[in-house]
This record gives structure tokens, C-alpha cells and sequence, in this order.
């Protein structure tokens, strides 16, 4: 494979290509799609030790309030996402979501209190746009500097604790979805016990001049395996975990895609907060009447993956579609294949059959509850 | 006779039945096999017809008929287990037997230093 010479490196893309890690273009960057252990191996390790992931492609974002008072920020933020920004306490991060004025998601994000400034980790699709959004709505409010010159490495699976815990004991005290300040090997990381797999884990941000060093101290310990983003996107999907772009998008609403979990009660109807996000009318009027339309999870009957962008019908033969594949593949935990997609509401209940079209053929699916596994955050 | 094509496939031809299946390299590109779809025994394939499916965990990839014939066996076992395909492709993983047709047509086929060469 040729790759175009205009893709970006993250800090680890040597370290990846030294490992073995097939390189692929994404999302602008050259990243490692597998290592020589293969998806399947990778999947499987992080779900029985422990994965060490390159996600530097991902955007790092400082929003700080130039009134100095973070609340201000927070309230700025809150003009973009449906999310109770002011609420998030210092040390903690949570989902968020921009929307568009059309009620469509523009993308979704991590949002941290970091005590004088808001973190936010966006997608590396959409950071360019993202970053521009908030310096056209925040800019008054806030400085917003992309962190340009830091790694972001995910450290995910059960033995996660165990490994990191050997360079800063203080991490197995953190909570699933805390955010801490944490020295790595000398040097100032800002560590959030999150991630992408359904695993527990953290993610961690580290000057990029310090992200090989460690790296290579992870992979030094046995129960650690690197992991490309094939294997990410079977552990992510798995979870139930939504991938921006193909699950949901600006044609999607929050409700449609499943995820009004991520709007909190005071910025529903008839919060203190409610609305003042863009598409408001229309994302919480879809709470109380519930959408037309759902993001579910999709058990296809047989051994044959069902993929992205495959057609979905009510019936065994004829009939119009009724939805669409957006995420699916073989799921290596649950060993069978798996997917999401979107299915008219009066479909969606759990148990339901539907047909998905591979290759001409209609093959029996079931609607399943999401997520395919037991996610294991460490939530107290 | 072993003989191999440019879309990476190997038959083991006896008499007028090629024994067919996917190369080492194929196997490798392709990562760990989650399914496979075999054609019907009894089918009539052309040349260069789909005749089978293989899903990784990354893709699904056709497996092209690489000459005329008709479907006189497929391996059940790779339907039961595709990791056998990863595993031995170029002996347990075979996918299916073809009558060959046109039996000469098989002396145009890459023999395997030239399949090699290809890939190399």
C-alpha cells in the first residue's frame, strides 16, 4: 500500500511502525489498522489483560475562561452541547455532544473539569471543525488553544490498573470517569480513567516528546499488547460504544441515536438550564414524544457478519428497507457477529426479527439491548 | 500440479479436478477468518465467477472460480471453523474441488515460483 505523503504523525507513529503495526490512512493520519499479533488476538488480549492504544490523532482542547472564573466557561460550553456543563466537579469529565441547529450532531466529545479550564478530547475527523465552532460561538468567553504538541495513549482492559499503577500507585484510586494529574515517569500527565473498549482503563495525555518513552514502559510489561484500530472498532462495537461519522452524524438526533443518556435533567424541559444549545427545540421535543427512529443493536442469526451500510427489511422477501446497517462485524468476545443501526421506532423492541441484504441474500437479525458484553468501568 | 493466480488462489489439479483454495499470502493479507460462504456442489462456474465469500474480522473478500468447471466438493470444515483457512490454507483450508472443464487451460496458470515472484 502506497500511502499519501500528506498524512500526519502522531508522536508514536514511528513506535507503531517499529512494532509491526500495519499503517493506514485515517482521518488524515497514518495509523496502525493491526499489529502483527492480528485484530482478533489484540481484541481478545484487552479484553483478558491489557491494550495499549495510540490515539494521539484525537484533538486535545483547552477552553480557558478569560474572566478566570470557570463557571463562565462552562456556561460558554454549555451554548454548544445539551450537556450540564456547570455541574461537571473539578477531577471529573463526562460525554458530551455539539448539535446543530437542525438538531443533527456535529460530534461528540469528552469534556473534563480540569479546576481553572475545561479539557475537551474531540475526534480527529472533526477537530479542525470543532475547534473553529468553538472560536466562532466562545471566543468572547474563552481562550481555546488545541494541545498540538501531546500524545494520547489509552491503556484498556483489566489488568489496565495493575500496569499503570506500577508508574503511579495513586491511579487504582480513581473512578471511572475521573480525571487526575498524574507523574509519569518524570513527567506531567494528565491521566482520565475512561476509554473506548467497555474495559476498564485510562486515557493519557503526555507531552509528545515523552509519549516513546512511555509507550515502551507499557509494552515492557507481559500483560500488555499493542492494539490497532481494527481491534478498537470490535471493542468499541461491542460495547455499544457509538464511532462518530457512522453511528451518528449531523442526519442524527440524540434521541434517534440513542444517546439522550448524555443530556442531563437540567438541560431537559423544564430544568434550570434548559435549551440554549443549538437544535434545542427540536432534540428535546424528540425526548418527550420519542423519535421516529432509533439506533439499536443488531444480533444477525447466522456466522455471516453483517457490515456497514447494509440494508435492513421487515420481511424474508419484497417490502421497501426499513433501516440500515451503520456499524457491524464479527465480534471476537461474543464470538459471532454484531452490529448497530437504525431502525424505524415501532421495530426497535429487543427480540425483534428483521432481514439485513449481504450480497443479495436476506439474512435473519434480531434486535439486541446494548451493549453485546459487560462493560466493567470501575464506577465506585 | 500446483498452479496459482494473479487473484491469489492455489489449485492442486488431478486428472480433470482442481482442488482449489487461498494462498499463504491471501491468508495473511487478509487476517483472521470469521465465515466463509461456499458455492453449491453442482454448480457451474466461468472463469473468474464469484464462487466464494471469506469475511475477516477487518472485510469480506470474493474468492474468484480461477477456471470453467463445475463444483464436484467444498470443505465443510472451513465452514465450521474459517480459522482453519488462516492456519493451513495451502492444505486443510482448501475450499472447494472443480471438474475442470477445459483441463488444459490449467497449464496457463502462474506455477508457484512465478505466483512468488508476483507477491514477493
Amino acid at each position: 500500500m502506497t500511502l499519501p505523503d500528506d498524512l500526519r504523525q502522531t508522536p508514536l507513529t514511528a513506535f507503531n511502525i517499529a512494532h509491526g503495526g500495519k499503517m493506514v490512512p485515517f482521518a488524515g493520519y497514518e495509523m496502525p489498522v493491526q499489529f502483527p499479533d492480528g485484530v482478533l488476538k489484540e481484541h481478545l488480549h484487552c479484553r483478558a489483560a491489557a491494550g495499549l492504544f495510540d490515539v494521539s490523532h484525537m484533538g486535545q482542547v483547552i477552553l480557558r475562561p478569560k474572566s478566570g472564573r470557570l463557571e463562565d466557561a462552562a456556561l460558554a460550553l454549555e451554548r454548544l452541547v445539551p450537556v450540564d456543563v456547570l455541574g461537571l466537579k473539578p477531577g471529573r469529565q463526562r460525554y458530551g455532544l455539539f448539535t446543530a441547529q437542525d438538531g443533527g450532531i456535529l460530534d461528540d466529545l469528552m469534556i473534563a473539569n480540569r479546576d481553572d479550564h475545561l479539557f475537551l478530547v474531540v475526534n480527529a475527523a472533526c477537530k479542525a471543525e470543532d475547534i473553529a465552532h468553538l472560536r466562532t460561538h466562545l471566543g468572547d468567553e474563552c481562550d481555546i488553544e488545541e494541545l498540538t504538541d501531546r500524545a494520547l495513549i489509552a491503556l484498556q482492559g483489566p489488568q489496565a490498573e495493575a500496569v499503570l499503577s506500577t508508574l503511579a500507585p495513586e491511579v487504582a484510586d480513581m473512578r471511572f470517569m475521573e480525571v487526575a494529574d498524574v507523574v509519569l515517569l518524570g513527567s506531567p500527565a494528565i491521566v482520565a480513567r475512561a476509554g473506548y473498549t467497555g474495559e476498564d482503563g485510562y486515557e493519557i495525555s503526555v507531552p509528545a516528546d515523552r509519549a516513546v518513552a512511555l509507550a515502551e514502559a507499557f509494552l515492557a510489561d507481559t500483560r500488555v499488547l499493542l492494539v490497532g484500530l481494527g481491534a478498537r472498532d470490535s471493542l468499541r462495537l461491542e460495547s455499544g460504544l457509538c464511532l462518530y461519522g457512522h453511528d451518528i452524524d449531523t442526519a442524527t438526533t440524540p434521541a434517534q441515536g440513542a444517546i439522550e443518556w448524555a443530556i442531563q435533567k437540567v438541560r431537559r424541559s423544564g430544568g434550570a438550564r434548559a435549551g440554549g444549545f443549538p437544535g434545542a427545540d427540536i432534540i428535546l421535543a424528540e425526548l418527550e414524544t420519542g423519535a421516529p427512529r432509533r439506533r439499536v443493536g443488531l444480533r444477525p442469526e447466522g456466522r455471516a457478519p453483517i457490515r456497514e451500510g447494509a440494508v435492513l427489511f421487515a420481511d424474508e422477501a419484497g417490502g421497501e428497507p426499513v433501516g440500515r446497517v451503520t456499524s457491524g462485524g464479527f465480534g471476537p468476545s461474543v464470538n459471532a457477529p454484531v452490529a448497530m443501526g437504525y431502525v424505524p421506532a415501532s421495530l426497535s423492541a429487543a427480540d425483534t426479527a428483521l432481514f439485513a441484504e449481504v450480497r443479495g441474500k436476506r439474512h435473519p437479525v434480531f434486535i439486541s439491548p446494548l451493549p453485546f458484553i459487560t462493560q466493567r468501568y470501575k464506577r465506585s | 500440479m500446483l498452479k496459482f493466480t494473479a487473484d491469489h488462489e492455489w489449485l492442486s489439479i488431478e486428472g480433470d479436478v482442481a482442488t482449489v483454495g487461498i494462498t499463504q499470502h491471501a491468508a495473511e493479507q487478509l487476517g483472521d477468518l470469521v465465515f466463509v460462504d461456499l458455492p453449491d456442489v453442482g454448480a457451474v462456474l466461468e472463469e473468474g465467477g464469484a464462487a466464494s465469500t471469506v469475511e475477516s474480522v477487518k472485510a469480506a473478500s470474493d474468492v474468484y472460480c480461477p477456471l470453467a468447471g463445475e463444483i464436484v466438493a467444498v470443505n465443510e470444515e472451513i465452514l465450521a471453523d474459517p480459522s482453519l483457512i488462516n492456519r493451513a490454507p495451502q492444505g486443510e483450508g482448501w475450499f472447494f474441488k472443480l471438474r475442470l472443464a477445459n483441463p488444459d487451460d490449467a497449464t496457463a496458470l502462474m506455477d508457484e515460483a512465478a505466483y512468488l515472484a508476483l507477491v514477493g
